[in-house]
């Protein structure tokens, strides 16, 4: 059997649902067993992403490990799963964050005082959800696990997060992420109904990127699918769901609902938007940089004045996925490929980010800066891996977030010169945001209410550096050696531009030294 | 003066006679048979010929050139008329359970002696001691027999008898609940009363068409089969006045059964008054027996004409969308939250009817099965969460059920989802079906209303989901009982009918296709 024909993406959805199952099927009391239950299991998950990274071939094919089996013929519909190199990248991410968040989560289900298989079972279930919309071939099958993704994703805030207030910020929190996600998801199921008419009954990708449609419909139909994935990423002014779901979501649900179930917006794009409705993108292009633009520059001014530590990550995300979504669509392929290196990039050092933040919150027992002040003396490896996620999230040279922003700046400014020097701004207010976050949470004079907190002297354990430890070190390999990565996404995105019918102005040195 | 009897293929009609001589020998059971053993035997006898009636179907449709008209002209047995009359008895089987469940409460949830006044001293005795009435048996038998005729039916006249048929028995069984019984008993009079008024509607409307019938008629037999309507609609004779107010007035009466809005004020007050198990026999039921009407009327009769009357339908269909999901945001009693789904559905059903295409017909069908199965199941919980006063319906009361009661308060969650068209449901593939035929028959208006209005509608399913999980159990917050081997057999219908419609709906589309054609 040739590794490319192995069911690699059928099974990398099934398993963590199967895991999700027996974990859920743990008695109440056995906590620890739903634990390291979920734990080796996502560990399973991980090494099979691992396996099928090696198996897959950068210079292949644009999509591989296709698998199809009928499953509602009348309508034409498939599971059909098929993984280019974006879809690959964020299957890896997922792979990679899952265990990690498992192990970083490892008491927060007992605060709670809900059931803890629960919560680990959710957490796998939010795995396969998340893989297998990454991996869908099917819009009908891509839709099926857009939706159903919110669920887990709304329990685990809603029943686990921030327990203030009664637990009120958390129902808020909870019911609005899932009411703007479903809004925007049903948007799209207009466009999906609206598609699957004009493109003769099927939902096959293949087969729908290749239809023509008239312009008006082609608007029409993109609008529904920008909305869906523009609330999803969150792009300005789609956003306001983000810090408080971030904000109230336990630490290790917000890290992967910022680190890769937002990404699924800023991928539905490139994957539904610009191949499928490539006129339609080039026509509406202008106001998506525009709003992308203003993101960057909103998000980064009100994360500035933030005071809550979680709520303040998740602004500077909706930052980040303003540059992302300028990357995609400057359909430069430098600008393309930076930016898809900037959804993986931002998975990890946002990710790290969020799970620091929740160390800190978790011994605090607070995310409100005010709350802290000077704790790097209580707490000196714990803040040194605050800075340094922070300075990740800024994209410092040296670490892999750098790469991407550059990328994606050097590929606008081929482009469009002013778009580029604007977003440059962004640049100067995230290491605002940072470092003053930084400044105010660990340095300076240690808050007298922090003597009060016994659990503020206790440094990072070994299961917590166990879990940034990776992250770190993802952070600064590819920071100086992307080539791994660009590596699998720079055929993706040639593909996906030339699907768009843009192709890059004079080549420059980098772009060069990118496909190489 | 000769009279010649048509002939009657009485192979095509075996599941209507079957239906209606149960009911006439549970009529008899009722009346010669000994108290305490009437509620076994009335069960066995009803549950005995709907299951009859079911196969006698299922061996109908598998014949060759099974569609016929009949009965001189008066019935068409065609693919919807079975697939709808099999989806009607396989729901009020369903419902049969619901209605038959006693372990909830003593004596089940119908009252003796429903002409006791309520409130009196031997009321609080016969509510307290004596078994419930078993007269609901004959009724739904009845109902259910009325409303297979009713989708039957292939002339306005037999399609208005059928109409009373089904309704008189639901009028009957909404006053019957054991406890609140004065609600139960405004309720049924305010449907009667609204009823009537529906009835006389249609029968009017039917006049009108009679007589642009007549005029427009070319061989001087007039009569009001869909042939005929359609033949004279589409001649365009003198006096169209008289079609399009005919087919106005018939449509009211059509419209208030489905609960479609402007016509749909009674259902809040009806379903919440009404037993639980008859709310859900009426909303699975009525809503199939409405719009398999409404369908045929609409696709067989009048589809000629269905230009210069669709617009007016989708403002009616867009109405009635909003209505339902608007005012189930305010709420707060769990029946009257499911009426005004239950409304908002009946929306979604007529963008499904508006498409005017063979695709419209079979999506329609399908929504109408799909929607039955979760709405039984949905009713079925609500009979479970009590406490000492019988059903504990408002809302604040279902504050924290997840903790008491997770499984229920899971399946539950389920069904809100289903209602919510989350896909892995058949909520999902049912309004997808829908909107997949309106689009195809150019009404994509109706399809941005559709979503527009599903994202109000998600707002209160989920505000329950909210109050059950998220809320902290509070001092008031009932247990669920637990169910009796035929409330259990009826959620795991309802509940299975959900999910397997939502997964695996290919066989269910495979046969609303292959029945979606009427015979004129």
């Amino acid at each position: 059997m040739k590794s490319a024909d192995f069911p690699f993406l059928s099974l990398l959805t099934l398993l963590p649902l199967v895991g999700a199952l027996v974990v859920a099927l743990v008695p109440r009391a056995k906590g620890e067993l739903a634990k390291v239950l979920a734990l080796v299991w996502s560990l399973g998950v991980f090494v099979l992403t691992v396996i099928a990274w090696f198996a897959f071939d950068a210079g292949g094919d644009r999509f591989q490990f296709r698998e199809s089996y009928a499953w509602i013929p009348q309508w034409g519909v498939s599971f059909t799963f098929a993984a280019d190199g974006i879809a690959l990248v964020m299957l890896a991410l997922i792979g990679l964050l899952v265990p990690l968040v498992i192990l970083a989560s490892w008491h927060d289900a007992e605060k709670s005082k809900r059931s803890v298989p629960a919560y680990f079972a959710l957490l796998l279930a939010l795995e396969s959800s998340m893989i297998g919309v990454f991996a869908a071939a099917d819009i009908f099958l891509f839709y099926v696990f857009f939706e159903v993704m919110l669920i887990p994703m709304y329990f685990l805030i809603g029943s686990y997060g921030d327990a203030s207030g009664q637990g009120r910020k958390r129902q808020y929190a909870a019911v609005k992420f899932f009411l703007y996600s479903l809004v925007g998801g049903l948007f799209m199921l207009a466009a999906v109904v609206g598609l699957w008419v004009v493109g003769g009954k099927t939902f096959d990708w293949q087969t729908l990127s290749q239809i023509d449609i008239s312009d008006g419909t082609e608007r029409w139909l993109f609008l529904g699918f920008f909305i869906a994935f523009a609330v999803k990423a969150p792009f300005f002014p789609f956003h306001t769901w983000l810090p408080d779901a971030g904000g109230a979501a336990p630490a290790g649900a917000a890290a992967l609902l910022v680190g890769v179930m937002d990404k699924v917006g800023t991928f539905g794009i490139l994957r539904y938007c610009l191949p499928l409705f490539p006129d339609a993108t080039r026509w509406f292009a202008p106001y998506a940089i525009a709003l992308a633009l203003i993101g960057v520059i909103y998000a980064a001014l009100v994360a500035i004045g933030q005071n809550d530590l979680k709520r303040l990550v998740s602004y500077t995300s909706i930052a980040h996925f303003g540059f992302i979504g300028i990357g995609i669509f400057a359909f430069t392929t430098q600008a393309g490929t930076g930016a898809v290196l900037y959804m993986v990039n931002h998975g990890l050092a946002t990710g790290l980010l969020f799970l620091v933040v929740g160390m800190f919150v978790a011994r605090r027992g607070s995310a409100l800066v005010s709350d802290f002040g000077g704790a790097g003396k209580l707490l000196p490896v714990a803040a040194a891996m605050l800075f340094f996620a922070g300075l990740a999230s800024l994209a410092l040279p040296g670490t892999a977030p750098f790469v991407s922003e550059f990328l994606v700046l050097v590929g606008v400014y081929t482009v469009n010169k002013a778009v580029a020097v604007i977003a440059t701004i962004g640049i100067i207010l995230a290491a605002a945001y940072v470092l003053w976050m930084v400044q105010r949470t660990v340095q300076g004079t240690p808050n007298p209410a922090l003597d009060d907190v016994p659990a503020m002297r206790r440094d990072l354990n070994l299961r917590e550096k166990v879990v940034v430890a990776p992250l770190v070190a993802a952070l600064v390999f590819f920071g100086f050696y992307p080539k791994p990565i660009t590596d699998v996404i720079n055929p993706a995105v040639q593909a996906t531009m030339a699907d768009v019918g843009k192709t890059d102005p004079a080549p420059t040195a980098v772009h060069a030294e990118v496909s190489q | 003066m000769t009279l010649n009897l048509p002939p009657i293929d009485y192979g095509a009609i075996a599941p209507l006679l079957v239906l209606l001589g149960v009911a006439c020998v549970g009529v008899l059971v009722e009346a010669f048979l000994p108290k305490r053993m009437r509620y076994g035997a009335q069960f066995t006898l009803a549950a005995a010929g709907l299951v009859a009636a079911l196969t006698l179907i299922i061996i109908r449709s598998q014949q060759d050139g099974y569609a016929v008209l009949t009965a001189g002209n008066a019935l068409a047995i065609d693919g919807p008329t079975l697939f709808l009359q099999g989806a009607i008895i396989v729901l009020g089987l369903v419902a049969l359970l619901l209605i038959s469940e006693r372990s909830l409460e003593h004596g089940g949830p119908f009252v003796a002696q429903a002409a006791i006044t309520a409130g009196s001293e031997v009321d609080q005795r016969q509510s307290a001691q004596a078994p419930g009435a078993t007269e609901v048996y004959p009724l739904a038998v009845f109902a259910v027999g009325g409303m297979g005729l009713f989708v039957a039916a292939n002339d306005l006249l037999t399609m208005f008898v059928a109409l009373e048929v089904f309704s008189l028995p639901l009028y009957l069984l909404c006053a019957l609940a054991r406890r609140r019984r004065l609600l139960s008993q405004e309720a049924a009079v305010k449907y009667f009363l609204l009823g009537s008024y529906a009835s006389a509607f249609f029968l009017f409307g039917m006049a009108l068409v009679y007589g642009y019938v007549g005029s427009a008629g070319t061989d001087g037999s007039v009569g009001l089969t869909f042939a005929e309507i359609h033949e004279a609609a589409s001649a365009q004779g003198p006096g169209a006045g008289l079609l399009f107010g005919g087919l106005a007035l018939i449509a009211v009466g059509l419209l208030f059964k489905a609960a479609a809005a402007p016509f749909h004020v009674w259902t809040p007050d009806v379903y919440q008054g009404a037993p639980t198990a008859i709310t859900a026999f009426m909303a699975a039921c009525t809503k199939v027996a409405a719009f398999g009407a409404l369908l045929r009327v609409l696709y067989a009769g009048f589809e000629s004409i269905a230009w210069d009357y669709r617009p007016i339908l989708g403002v009616i269909a867009v109405l009635t969308m909003l209505v339902g999901s608007i005012m189930a945001v305010t709420q707060t009693d769990i029946k009257r939250l499911l009426a005004y789904s239950s409304i908002a559905n009946a929306g979604y059903l007529l963008v499904g009817v508006l498409a005017f295409t063979r695709d419209g017909l079979s999506s329609t069908m399908f929504y109408l099965v799909a929607y039955g199965f979760s709405v039984l199941a949905a009713f079925g919980i609500v009979t479970l969460v009590r406490d000492a006063d019988g059903e504990a319906t408002h809302l604040s009361r279902w504050a924290g059920l997840g903790k008491r009661s997770p499984v229920y308060a899971g399946l539950f969650t389920f069904l809100l989802l289903a209602f919510a068209g989350i896909p892995l449901t058949s909520g999902f593939t049912a309004k997808f079906a829908v909107f997949g035929a309106a689009v195809g028959g150019d009404q994509a208006w109706l399809v941005v209303a559709g979503v527009i209005t599903s994202m109000v509608l998600a707002f209160p399913y989920l505000r329950v989901v909210v109050l059950m999980w998220l809320s902290e159990p509070g001092e008031q917050t009932p247990t669920v009982s637990i169910p009796g081997a035929l409330t259990a057999g009826a959620l795991a219908f309802g509940l299975l009918g959900t999910l397997l419609l939502g997964v695996v709906p290919g066989p269910v589309l495979e046969l609303t296709d292959t029945a979606a054609q009427f015979l004129r």
